[in-house]
């Protein structure tokens, strides 16, 4: 069974590694086929996986020993439990289907780039590399058997991700962005490395399973320089690293600018796997988080921050895969809460259901893109639903998923997460389900604009040409950038290519049904010991007590808070985008407080660029100018050799090689010497 | 045979040196292939040293005694251990690049240039392998001359100061160091011989003084904050070559020097100076990470970034934990690599464009494919990206830092964040963009040549990143070696 799992990861590569290196020999269509054929040998190989975990055979074991130091043995290895086996699932299915859109999306990608650009060349063949070595590093991080390798996945997809932002890398905001998304992941991975570096000095291991035999032991100490908790100082600094990975508050601030790279990535990395990597790991370090309840609230109070703050955003977005990043993030701060809330399963099932009903908004909100010739702001779309039906009906799905509504997949699972939520007893889990049922309002508000405002109402692209340049965005310089290769004026839209649709659809089938599975995979302790919870958090134990099958929930749920303010989010945005789409600007006009506090992302963005940015490189010069040139180099060496030359000279005056200077310094000497003696 | 491998790996290259510099300059041709050839030779015969090397032997291999100066009981005392072997290897190797990357471009004296590399090749080997403190010295001295002549010759316009600076710099910092070899001769009763000297017993004040003068000389090579300022000087001044052989070779014999000398002679002035070495070690780390974030010159760049990263070495040594040193050594041929490979970078886009300047450049991706993912793959090593050589070297030290105290850890985890952005910064400005000007447009992707040492470079980068395992195995047996030396007083 040990060559299957290794196929699994080192299929995609292999593509990766063909089509990246081979680009010229392959071709176009050689690329995508063998990327696309390892990704389709993993998802096969998934599946296998996955009826064989069913069956009771789950696997740890080694690959091969990487290093070993000071007692220390790092080595590349795999688990194989129930909590892999989902993510592998879910990463292959959607990477197999993006890589598929991406035929379709990816097609006439040579107009993206400028003429005689020797890179623009062979950028299909490069783009099917980078997404096939993103599912390769991604399932390298799921299916690690311990710390070392979950980093190098951890770090490599954040690789991958800065090479697929940056993709077109003529834009100056596309390389803005990947800059800053792998610096702020960095921050996130600075805490992460010091978590792992604590667990490495106190458990004398970086093995799974061996630092969570250890958990309880490591419980009772503290860290002996700082005096913390230990295993709170652990798993705060493992958090951060999820923090940045999974854009939780205030490292949020990359996603929403990552949606420059192309809607392929947007959906796989920055909505499906990579941003839930964070989620995934917390999830496996559920041994280390039940033993601290601190560390727990923290998470249930970013979550929660994440989850409200970030869904009001996506509100005043006018840019159509902003809104749906912003979504992203708010759905991510649902399943931090639901970390915090000690509901691991509910947070990876809502994980799953995300997966597939976000990557069909995004890929939808792709597909639109292209019809649209690159235009992605939504005021100049408007009644596309005639013109798209399969993207309409795909979209409309992901989005009443993404609100919530039963019996669609974003349904069972964040309702989950709510009465999780509710049922936490840790500090800050009654501000975390505050949070919660607002941001469910929120969250029915801007799907339903979404959908709205693209599909609805007046074919707007039709005199997008006159209104063109005189919108109040200007502080969002991505829309110059794309300005500059969008085909403006009138366009007739069109539904996409079956390369495009067939995923949408395929896609669209787990948004509605994967949630049905919630029984299974929440209440029947299906993940088994991938999961531990401690005998206090009472949460899960409550909720499965409760659980009457999916019928059960749907009839309980029509009758509960959530689902009526979902709707009546719903509502709002079909009274405000439909019965009077006079009423936004209004609303903006009387509102222009809030609404600029929105627009602006709470001046995040300003003050980070001023403060971290400009901080540092005044602090380099600083140190640079003041230290290094003045200080060091000025004085110290300069002033040295200075101070030598001083002495040379002062020396060398004495020595003029004059008789009477001599005779003049002989007499002074004499007249000296005997007025001493005589004294 | 076996007995000469070191004599070989010493005089191979430089009496090789003396038919390239006797083909004189007029004969291009003939001087790049022999000098080729010669580089070749001493890589290959350093291959034995690896392939011999038993691990489990904690002391000297492939020893060779011979007396020198019978008079003064110097010896030519040759050996290596898991420590020193590493870098014979790695300077043998980085020779050859070096040849390949003189190849075109140096279109003046090619023979002496080609010549000077190869003759500071085995001065750098004799260093890493001798065993008697006057040979020792008298490398250590002698290689200052090659690449005092590579810069002033082959430099920049500004390369007479930088010559000099680097020269004088160097040299004052090694006469100390004499003065504590000739102390250690007599308080050894007349031996010049470092395995002896590391069993004296030695009162804490003299310890604390030869420290202090091994230290000035050492830190000077590193370099160490605040000895640093020449560095950048020489970097930007010199050759591509130059650069290469300063960053891949040059800074790592005062790093060497501290594991040969400081730690197990003085052991308890090492222990009693540790908190300092630490403090000087992490502002290299951070201070020098931010003045690097702001220069606007590649190369000064490349070279402040060298600085931190060998505050890494200098840290991990004087935690005094095994995942420390070994992480320190592994940083210290990680950073061969890595700090070769991006001045090879910078001189590939010089030559082209005549401008280490960032502003000059912009959107190389455009015109130079290849090259951009081979200079980006560089930076991500550079960066410390996992799966590259450069992670694994800074991710022990810090593990041994966390080990050691959990805020040294702190300060030094800050290159992840700092090393990515002046890296990356960096990339993004030359790299990335639209085509800058009219110099970039007309630029030519890499030659089959420049591929080749660059990709080469890149394999070792990557293996020893995925596969560190080697290279650490050979260290253990001498480190451990070395901390049980160290932990017992001399007092």
């Amino acid at each position: 069974m040990k060559t299957i799992y290794l196929l699994v990861p080192l299929a995609p590569l292999v593509g990766s590694i063909l089509a990246g290196l081979f680009a010229n020999v392959l071709g176009r269509a050689g690329a995508h086929t063998v990327t696309s054929l390892g990704v389709a040998i993993s998802f096969i190989l998934s599946v296998i996986i996955f009826q064989d975990v069913q069956a009771g055979h789950t696997f740890n074991g080694t690959v091969y020993q990487w290093m070993e130091s000071g007692g220390l043995k790092l080595e590349v290895g795999f688990m194989i439990d129930q909590l892999t086996v989902l993510m592998m699932l879910v990463v292959t299915f959607v990477s197999l289907m993006v890589h598929i859109y991406t035929i379709g999306y990816m097609a006439h990608d040579e107009d993206n780039w400028p003429e005689g650009s020797k890179a623009g060349t062979n950028s299909y063949q490069r783009f099917f590399s980078y997404i096939s070595l993103f599912t390769f590093s991604m399932l390298m991080l799921v299916m690690s058997n311990n710390f070392v390798q979950l980093f190098f996945g951890w770090e490599a997809v954040g690789l991958v991700s800065y090479l697929l932002i940056g993709f077109w890398s003529v834009r100056e905001t596309a390389i803005y962005a990947n800059l800053k998304a792998f610096l702020v992941n960095r921050v996130g991975d600075f805490g992460f490395l010091l978590g792992i570096g604590l667990i490495a000095a106190y458990a004398g291991s970086l093995d799974y399973v061996t630092v969570f035999g250890k958990a309880k032991e490591l419980a009772t100490m503290t860290e002996a320089v700082t005096g913390w908790p230990l295993i709170t100082a652990v798993c705060i600094c493992l958090f951060i690293g999820a923090m940045g990975k999974s854009a939780q508050f205030p490292l949020h601030v990359w996603l929403p600018d990552s949606m420059e790279g192309p809607t392929p990535i947007s959906a796989l990395i920055h909505a499906a796997t990579m941003v839930t990597a964070g989620i995934f790991m917390v999830s496996r370090m559920s041994p280390l988080f039940e033993l601290s309840d601190t560390a727990l609230s923290l998470v249930i109070l970013v979550g929660a921050i994440t989850t409200l703050f970030m869904a009001l955003i996506a509100i005043v977005q006018t840019d159509v895969k902003r809104v749906v990043a912003y979504s992203t993030l708010s759905q991510l701060g649902y399943m931090t809460m639901a970390l915090g809330a000690s509901a691991y399963s509910v947070a990876i099932f809502h994980l799953m259901t995300h997966a597939f009903f976000k990557a069909v908004l995004f890929l939808g909100a792709g597909s639109v893109i292209i019809a649209m010739h690159h235009e992605q702001d939504m005021r100049k779309m408007g009644g596309l639903r005639k013109y798209m039906p399969i993207t309409y009906f795909t979209m409309l799905i992901g989005a009443i998923a993404n609100a919530g509504l039963p019996p669609f997949a974003g349904f069972f699972s964040k309702d989950s997460i709510i009465e999780a939520v509710h049922l936490a007893n840790v500090p800050f889990a009654g501000f975390a389900y505050f949070c919660a049922l607002a941001a469910v309002f929120v969250g029915g508000l801007y799907s339903f604009r979404l959908i709205f405002f693209t599909f609805h109402g007046d074919e707007r692209f039709r005199h997008a040409a006159e209104h063109h340049g005189d919108h109040g965005h200007g502080h969002d310089a991505h829309h110059d950038a794309h300005d500059d290769h969008g085909h403006h004026g009138p366009v007739e839209p069109h539904e996409s290519p079956k390369v495009v649709t067939v995923p949408l659809i395929l896609l669209s089938i787990p948004a509605i049904a994967s949630g049905w599975l919630i029984g299974t995979v929440l209440y029947g302790n299906w993940f088994g010991s991938a999961i531990s919870i401690a005998d206090t958090h009472k949460a899960m134990a409550t909720m499965a007590h409760e659980f009457h099958g999916i019928f059960g929930m749907m009839s309980h749920g029509v009758m509960t808070l959530p689902f009526w303010l979902a709707i009546s989010g719903a509502a709002t945005a079909w009274y405000l985008y439909i019965v009077r789409p006079d009423l936004p600007a209004v609303i903006k006009q009387k509102l222009a407080f809030p609404a600029m506090i929105l627009e602006e992302k709470y001046g995040l963005d300003r003050f980070n660029d001023w403060f971290f940015a400009g901080g540092a490189r005044g602090v380099g010069r600083g140190l640079w100018k003041a230290g290094d040139q003045v200080l060091i180099d000025g004085v110290m060496v300069n002033g040295s050799a200075g101070a030598v030359g001083w002495f040379a000279g002062l020396t060398g005056m004495i020595q003029s090689g004059r008789i009477y200077r001599y005779a003049l310094a002989m007499l002074f000497g004499v007249v000296a010497f005997l007025s001493l003696w005589r004294a | 045979m076996n007995q000469q491998l070191l004599s070989l790996a010493i005089w191979v290259p430089i009496l090789g040196a003396l038919p390239v510099f006797w083909a004189g300059s007029d004969r291009r041709c003939l001087v790049r292939w022999l000098a080729l050839a010669v580089a070749v030779a001493g890589f290959l015969v350093t291959i034995p040293l690896y392939t011999g090397f038993d691990p489990k032997i904690a002391g000297m291999q492939f020893v060779e005694q011979a007396p020198w100066i019978p008079r003064f009981n110097v010896q030519y005392f040759l050996g290596v251990d898991g420590i020193s072997m590493p870098f014979i290897l790695l300077n043998a190797f980085i020779t050859v690049m070096v040849v390949l990357a003189g190849w075109e471009v140096i279109e003046e004296k090619q023979a002496q240039y080609m010549g000077a590399f190869l003759v500071m090749s085995g001065l750098m080997n004799g260093i890493f392998s001798a065993l008697d403190g006057v040979l020792f010295y008298v490398f250590f001295e002698a290689s200052l001359i090659p690449m005092y002549i590579i810069i002033g010759v082959w430099g920049g316009p500004n390369r007479v100061y930088a010559a000099i600076k680097f020269f004088l710099y160097t040299l004052l910092g090694s006469l100390l160091m004499l003065v504590a070899l000739l102390w250690l001769f007599l308080e050894s009763r007349g031996s010049f011989n470092i395995l002896d000297w590391q069993q004296l017993q030695i009162g804490m004040k003299p310890q604390i003084l030869i420290f202090i003068a091994f230290l000035v000389s050492f830190a000077v090579k590193v370099p160490m904050w605040p000895v640093h300022t020449w560095l950048p000087d020489a970097h930007v001044e010199a050759p591509t070559g130059g650069s290469v052989v300063l960053a891949a070779i040059a800074l790592k014999l005062g790093a060497y020097g501290f594991v040969r000398f400081s730690l197990p002679i003085v052991p308890d002035a090492a222990h009693y100076m540790a908190n300092f070495m630490i403090t000087l070690s992490l502002i290299a780390v951070v201070y020098i990470g931010f003045v690097a974030l702001v220069q606007t010159d590649m190369k000064k760049l490349i070279a402040y970034s060298s600085i931190s990263h060998m505050g890494f070495v200098t840290l991990g040594f004087f935690i005094f934990n095994q995942l420390g040193i070994e992480g320190a050594l592994v940083q210290m041929i990680s950073h061969g690599f890595v700090s070769g490979a991006m001045f090879l970078c910078v001189g590939v886009m010089y030559d082209r464009v005549h401008s280490r300047q960032i502003a000059d450049y912009g959107g190389v991706v455009h015109t130079m494919p290849k090259f951009a993912a081979l200079f980006v793959f560089f930076a991500m090593a550079n960066s410390g990206l996992p799966a590259t050589s450069g992670f694994v070297g800074e991710f022990m030290v810090i593990l041994g830092a966390i080990k050691a105290n959990f805020w040294l850890g702190f300060l030094a985890a800050t290159t992840l964040i700092l090393g990515a952005a002046y890296t990356l910064w960096m990339i993004k400005r030359v790299v990335y963009g639209p085509v800058g000007n009219h110099h970039v447009a007309e630029m030519q992707d890499i030659s089959g040549r420049e591929f080749l040492f660059l990709a080469l470079l890149a394999l070792c980068v990557l293996g020893m990143g995925l596969y560190p395992f080697p290279f650490t195995e050979v260290m253990h047996a001498s480190v451990d070696n070395l901390l049980k030396h160290v932990a017992v007083s001399k007092l």
